[in-house]
């Protein structure tokens, strides 16, 4: 008899200690690319992460948050496969997921199949994300891709005096969307853009695209990211190219401006936007370059964080803090956690940080010129802030909602 | 034209499989093994969860039954194809352009009976085409031209944006719902992917025994002697490309229905020497073998990254553990995982028959 209460008590307890587990800790899962071309950028919005985590802690009131990390490899393939896995192998209630654009359409499509768990977009900026037919269960803390270029072309325009420039990018959803931005302010401003070539995503050889660049354009706009945008600035410089350079937000970032080697020297001078700048002298900006720098050492990390870092942070601080505000309660299907989230103001960084009705960040954006700190280090610093960017970037719905969805062609050079 | 091309297709011709009337039966059939894995097979979702169900077995049978078709024309025709994903990938595009999905200005919204056997025809004829061109080759050239079929498919669905979406492919997918069953449920799905495969693993095995089967061995051994009997030595090899294509094009579709999207990352080059990689790890001797391989190349796929930063490894590095179990499998064993198990098992047989008996040569 004693026996058998003694065994049921032990039972017992092992079963109140698993129920107890499982209240404790609540489980999340990342996904970076750490594979393939835009390995050093999932890299770094790992760090971004980690540093989150060293400023904010893990815990949720009595609950502590556990992560799971899946790589990718910036296909969409790969990130719904690792999705999958973080959420049939590995039980994870939350989602801080993806990195790249096209990763973000399809992971925010699967979001729909899973409307009991929360997704929040980790870096990705592609625009269809979340202007196109949205999940109700994806929140992204990031601005897209032509929010990001909002404010250059218009630089470009006014204080560089630019009148034509040429496009050279990577063939996919998030390049077009920084293209999309760049075009409606360069042209509606009255610039011409002459010639847009669309190079596939890990092109090694870029001989004939450099080739086919004009020479009658007062400046070239790269966007490009990760090894693509190293392999082109090498082989760039190679070919004699002398032109003045624009570029976008993983162009003209830290995975790029501390690339080894010289080729990189080719960027002095660019003028690029992106959702934050290395040098900004605002406070919170300069106590996360501090804290980034100082939870790792010189030689794995970058001088200062990445945009990838930034948006990592960023999203990760936006989880944390709804999750505190909620306190750690994920009952019915998360639904107090997603409203926390879609009220949610963050202090991000980069700036203050609210959604919009489709879940969309309305943020700062700064345009930016980079510049050598006399060490060899190169950094971008800002010329101009520009607070409020919303996903119609200004415009009205209605009028935005007549040019299209960025692709190769769209939109048209003109002013709409 | 040569006298190889003359000569009439005699598929048919009895004296095909008289010198060879011992061939063996269903082996299976009576081998205890293949009943257990059968019997595993079948009752698998009541043993594993979602996860290991569809990631690890489907995804496996999947994987298992393009790489069969490979070993289909490897194994008996000697013709290593690499462009089997490709027609894979073939059928799931076609699968999601003539069905629904979310990319309503591509997708035709077809009914999914009748975009399949769409799919499966234009996938065949495509691999059909492609084996035709092919087949004109031996050895080093035929992998080159396949390859070269599979790299410009995958550059092609990258850039092209009126039928394949470039790179950001084609997404939601619509799955089949009939006899108020939705087959893309866990369990439904994974039977109807065991159902597949076994078909395939079948149709592949009793082709290997009939006489068109018997035929391509002997094509793949001495060509020219085939030629000489009077069979048509292209015919045969163009006819084993569309079979396999068929094949192909059945496990891609289950692929597009598994991961309701497909884009241009499911072809690239890469994801077609995995085919290969499957295959040549599994052994491709026999039709199990690609099987054998799948499943180790998914185990290894899914948790290299888990089990590197188990021990306390950088995680970054799972590819090189991936790289590691392939080389130590070839690195012993020049015909996969079955060689490796039918070496033991003679190795054994012979410790039982000599005592004392010396190890292989190593």
């Amino acid at each position: 008899m004693l026996k058998c209460s003694v065994g049921l008590l032990a039972l017992s307890s092992l079963f109140l200690s698993g129920a107890a587990m499982a209240q404790d800790k609540i489980k999340v899962g990342v996904t970076a690319t750490l594979e393939g071309t835009y390995t050093v950028l999932g890299e770094d919005g790992i760090r971004g992460h980690q540093t989150a985590l060293n400023v904010l802690g893990k815990k949720i009131g009595d609950k502590e948050l556990e992560f799971i990390i899946a790589s990718t490899d910036a296909t969409p393939d790969s990130a719904v496969r690792a999705v999958r896995k973080l959420i049939e192998q590995d039980k994870v209630q939350i989602l801080l997921s993806p990195l790249s654009g096209d990763e973000g359409i399809a992971v925010k499509n699967f979001a729909k199949t899973h409307p009991e768990l929360t997704f929040i977009n980790a870096a990705s900026g592609a625009q269809e994300t979340t202007y196109v037919d949205p999940a109700p269960n994806f929140f992204r803390f990031n601005m897209d891709g032509a929010q990001w270029q909002v404010g250059l072309g218009k630089y470009a325009y006014d204080e560089k005096k630019y009148r034509k420039i040429a496009t050279v990018g990577e063939d996919y959803s998030f390049i077009y969307t920084q293209v999309f931005g760049l075009a409606l302010e360069f042209c509606g401003a009255g610039g011409q853009i002459t010639n847009r070539q669309w190079v596939p995503l890990g092109t090694k050889d870029f001989a004939s695209v450099i080739a086919a660049l004009p020479d009658d354009v007062d400046a070239i706009y790269l966007g490009l990211g990760g090894a693509d945008a190293v392999n082109f600035l090498n082989q760039y410089q190679q070919a004699g190219g002398k032109a003045h350079l624009m570029g976008g937000s993983i162009m003209i970032d830290q995975t790029i401006l501390s690339s080894k080697g010289n080729a990189k020297n080719a960027l002095i001078g660019t003028l690029a936007a992106s959702g934050q700048a290395d040098t900004w002298e605002d406070k919170g900006w300069q106590k996360f370059v501090k804290d980034y720098q100082d939870a790792f050492p010189p030689n794995k990390r970058f001088p200062s964080p990445s945009l990838l870092a930034t948006n990592y942070y960023g999203s990760t601080m936006a989880l944390i803090l709804a999750l505190r505000q909620v306190n750690g309660d994920l009952s019915d299907n998360q639904s107090k956690f997603k409203a926390a989230l879609a009220k949610l103001e963050i202090d991000a960084p980069n700036g203050k940080i609210k959604l919009d009705g489709n879940r969309q960040a309305i943020g700062t954006n700064f345009v930016t010129e980079v510049v050598d700190d006399g060490k060899g280090a190169l950094f971008s610093k800002v010329v101009k802030v520009i607070p409020n960017v919303n996903q119609t970037l200004g415009y009205d719905p209605a009028v935005f909602a007549k040019i299209g969805l960025p692709s190769r062609t769209v939109p048209e050079c003109k002013k709409y | 034209m040569s006298v190889t091309h003359d000569a009439r297709v005699q598929v048919h011709r009895p004296a095909a499989t008289a010198p060879r009337p011992a061939v063996r039966g269903w082996p299976e059939f009576n081998n205890p093994a293949a009943w257990i894995v059968a019997i595993i097979l079948l009752i698998m979702p009541a043993i594993a969860n979602g996860f290991f169900l569809i990631e690890i077995f489907a995804t496996t049978l999947i994987l298992g039954t393009i790489a069969l078709s490979l070993m289909f024309l490897a194994g008996y025709g000697g013709m290593v194809s690499l462009m089997q994903l490709t027609i894979a990938g073939f059928a799931a595009y076609m699968v999601a352009v003539f069905g629904t999905s979310d990319n309503a200005n591509i997708s035709l919204g077809w009914p999914w009976w009748l975009a399949v056997p769409m799919a499966l025809a234009l996938a065949t004829a495509f691999g059909t085409l492609g084996g035709a061109l092919a087949v004109r080759t031996e050895g080093i050239y035929t992998i080159m031209i396949t390859l070269a079929i599979g790299a410009a498919f995958y550059y092609f669905t990258n850039q092209n944006w009126a039928i394949f979406n470039g790179h950001t492919g084609i997404n939601n997918v619509a799955t089949p719902h009939f006899w108020g069953v939705n087959w893309r449920w866990d369990i439904p799905f994974y039977y109807v992917v065991l159902a597949v495969a076994a078909l395939c693993y079948f149709a592949v095995d009793y082709i290997s025994r009939a006489p068109f089967g018997l035929a391509l061995q002997g094509v793949r051994d001495n060509p020219r002697r085939m030629a000489a009997l009077g069979f048509n030595v292209n015919a045969h090899r163009v006819a084993a490309y569309a079979i396999a294509s068929f094949i192909a094009g059945l496990a891609g579709v289950l692929q597009v229905w598994n991961y309701r999207q497909i884009s241009p990352g499911s072809v690239s080059v890469g994801a077609c020497i995995d085919i290969l990689i499957i295959a040549i790890v599994g052994g491709i001797t026999r039709p199990i073998g690609p099987y054998i391989g799948a499943l180790v190349f998914v185990l290894l796929r899914t948790f290299a990254l888990d089990f590197l930063v188990k021990i306390g490894l950088d995680g970054n590095r799972f590819r090189l553990l991936i790289g590691l179990g392939f080389l130590a499998i070839v690195f012993w064993s020049s015909d996969g995982v079955i060689g490796l198990w039918q070496r033991w098992r003679a190795s054994q047989r012979r410790e039982t028959n000599r005592p004392g008996g010396g190890r292989g040569h190593g």
